[in-house]
């Protein structure tokens, strides 16, 4: 039994959707389920995943040129890493634009609490429960998430300059 | 009754002992750290943001400049991102050129790791020396990349060029001489009081909090957990190879220098048995036309006297060198839609031509289905893994790359914390921070 089977088996309610797109087996999970889903797959023994190998986000803002159009406008991606039984899973979760907050996962894997205020510098998404929420890369005083789509990449906001 | 109060401290983001640009700001009861914030970023350039506004093959610039200790491994697993995104494969042979060049940067890098946080403690010959290896690591680079840094060798699809004709002689040459270093550092350092006095139980990390923090490659193998994606997710050739794991025990200062001295060893019998098992390059290849100049071949060309030109192979820049047409086909995937063709082809006939600009011109190029890859290779310092999402045009939708520093600068609070102020060199030597990939 696949892994992704044995997530649906528990979760049936809670899952969007499954893919294994070139083997990678991923799962979009409800917002809501997500504490639950990484419980789950820490503490399980045969799930047994102890490394939170990966945390970003994706933000779909006219995906394809617009042409295919998402629910959400951000997805958490979470790539999970067992050591025991050298597998992998993809875990997705679509984050709303009007109220972009997940449940921080930190509690759980304390390598989380850096990743997520990378996130948050870099997107936005807030993380319920999170110690420590700042921003990591960029500066306290720089305005907007880089990494929105619309942010332009060639915006600049120097601090230091020339005054004229 | 005397008070005392802690002290901050603030080292860096400029300061000698930090490799790269970091801030600290440390508490300290007396000499004792007590608390430690960590600041990164200061070396942030975008590199996510750029690789979306660029088409997949001119990421490949931006990836050298990730770890720019051994960039080499960051090339690579950009392409073997993207190629399983294509769901595509490469030559065998390109595939050991790929394991032998990678294999070249971890020796480079841990060479670095090693001989400056070795020169930070007082051993500056150590230093010289290691360096002294690395600069003929660095020239066997040279000679197939064409540069030392910033690289850009791996293809979508394969390699730029070819090994050159006498280099296997010139890199078992250079890998004795690198043996001898090895050996000479190990004598140096081993047993030598000052060295083992700063180093043993200090920078300590269990196996439990390196895993709970995600940490990977040398650091969490100081701690004795054998992880390494080498093994646990054979990519290339190397399920084909023999090599060991090095682990520690305690994970700390000391388990992790000999990791990484011991690494190397295992790095340099890589590259030895990739030369045993090569398949061969371009030997046999039956091409009896004439080496004409690049110039004189477009002129011919304009010209329609194409029929001649179909045998001929013409001579390049030395930055082109060895992608010639008989290199060519033995070091890339055959597969138009992907991989540039032969120059001869580009020069020589309006087919190869239009097959250039196809995947160089802007809205063209690469195309990789609708989908989203993650994979990770063994990089220097740890897992280093490349999460790409297509929307199926010539531009990457998201490119993510997990950088293994990132994770252990994360963790390092728990190694210096209870320690005292001056074991914070030796602790964050043996991090090995690149901030070009930390900070992104």
């Amino acid at each position: 039994m696949s892994l992704l089977e044995k997530l649906q088996g528990k979760f049936a309610a809670d899952i969007i959707e499954t893919h294994a797109f070139r083997g990678d087996e991923t799962a979009v999970v409800r917002p809501a389920a997500l504490k639950a889903v990484a419980k789950f797959l820490k503490d399980s023994p045969e799930m047994d995943f102890n490394f939170l190998m990966d945390l970003t986000a994706v933000d779909y803002l006219f995906f394809a040129g617009g042409r295919v159009q998402k629910e959400c406008r951000f997805e958490m991606v979470y790539h999970f890493f067992s050591l025991k039984h050298n597998h992998r899973i993809r875990i997705k979760v679509p984050v709303d634009e009007k109220n972009p907050e997940v449940d921080t996962l930190s509690d759980l894997w304390p390598g989380a609490d850096w990743y997520e205020r990378e996130v948050w510098d870099m997107f936005g998404i807030k993380f319920r429960g999170h110690p420590n929420l700042k921003r990591i890369l960029m500066y306290e005083e720089f305005q907007g998430h880089a990494l929105r789509k619309d942010y332009p990449f060639n915006k600049r906001q120097p601090l230091i300059g020339p005054v004229n | 009754m005397t008070q005392t109060r802690n002290m901050l401290l603030n080292v860096g983001p400029s300061h000698p002992a930090m490799h790269g640009v970091i801030r600290m700001i440390m508490e300290l009861d007396g000499e004792k750290i007590k608390a430690v914030d960590i600041e990164i970023g200061y070396l942030h350039r975008a590199f996510e943001k750029m690789c979306e506004t660029v088409m997949y093959t001119q990421c490949f610039p931006y990836t050298d400049r990730l770890n720019y200790v051994s960039p080499l491994i960051n090339n690579v697993g950009f392409a073997l991102a993207v190629e399983k995104l294509l769901g595509i494969d490469v030559p065998e042979r390109a595939k050991y050129i790929r394991v032998i060049m990678s294999e070249i940067s971890r020796i480079t890098d841990h060479l670095t790791c090693v001989g400056a946080s070795a020169m930070e403690l007082g051993a500056m010959s150590v230093f010289l020396y290691m360096i002294k290896a690395r600069e003929f690591l660095w020239e066997l680079v040279e000679e197939i990349t064409g540069a030392r840094l910033t690289i850009s060798y791996v293809r979508i699809g394969g390699v730029k060029a070819d090994l050159t004709e006498n280099f296997m002689e010139h890199a078992f040459e250079k890998i004795a001489e690198v043996r001898k270093v090895l050996i000479e550092a190990d004598e140096l350092l081993t047993r030598n009081r000052i060295f083992v006095d700063r180093m043993k139980g200090i920078g300590k990390l269990s196996a439990q909090d390196a895993i709970a923090y995600g940490v990977t490659g040398p650091f969490l193998r100081g701690s004795g957990v054998a992880y390494d994606v080498r093994k646990s997710n054979p990519y290339l050739i190397y399920d084909k190879l023999d090599f060991e794991i090095p682990v520690g025990t305690v994970g700390d200062n000391l388990d992790r220098y000999f990791v990484r001295m011991a690494e190397m060893e295992q790095s340099l019998r890589i590259i030895e048995q990739c030369f045993q098992q090569i398949p061969d390059g371009p030997v046999a290849h039956d091409l009896n036309g004439v080496v004409i100049p690049a110039s004189e071949m477009v002129d011919e060309a304009k010209m329609g006297r194409t029929e001649d030109l179909i045998e001929d192979e013409v001579s390049l820049d030395p930055t082109l060198q060895g992608s010639t047409k008989k290199y060519h086909e033995k070091v890339n995937a055959d597969r138009k839609d992907v991989v540039l063709p032969a120059k001869e082809n580009t020069y020589g006939n309006i087919e190869g031509l239009m097959n250039h600009f196809k995947l160089v011109m802007y809205g063209h190029g690469i195309k990789p289905p609708v989908g989203e890859v993650y994979y990770p290779v063994e990089g220097a310092n740890g897992e280093l893994g490349f999460y790409i999402v297509s929307d199926g045009r010539d531009h990457p939708w998201r490119v993510r790359v997990r950088p293994p520093c990132f994770p252990i600068m994360a963790a390092l609070p728990k190694c210096l914390i209870g320690d005292m102020m001056a074991d914070l060199v030796p602790t964050f030597g043996s991090v090995n921070m690149i901030a070009g990939e930390l900070d992104r």
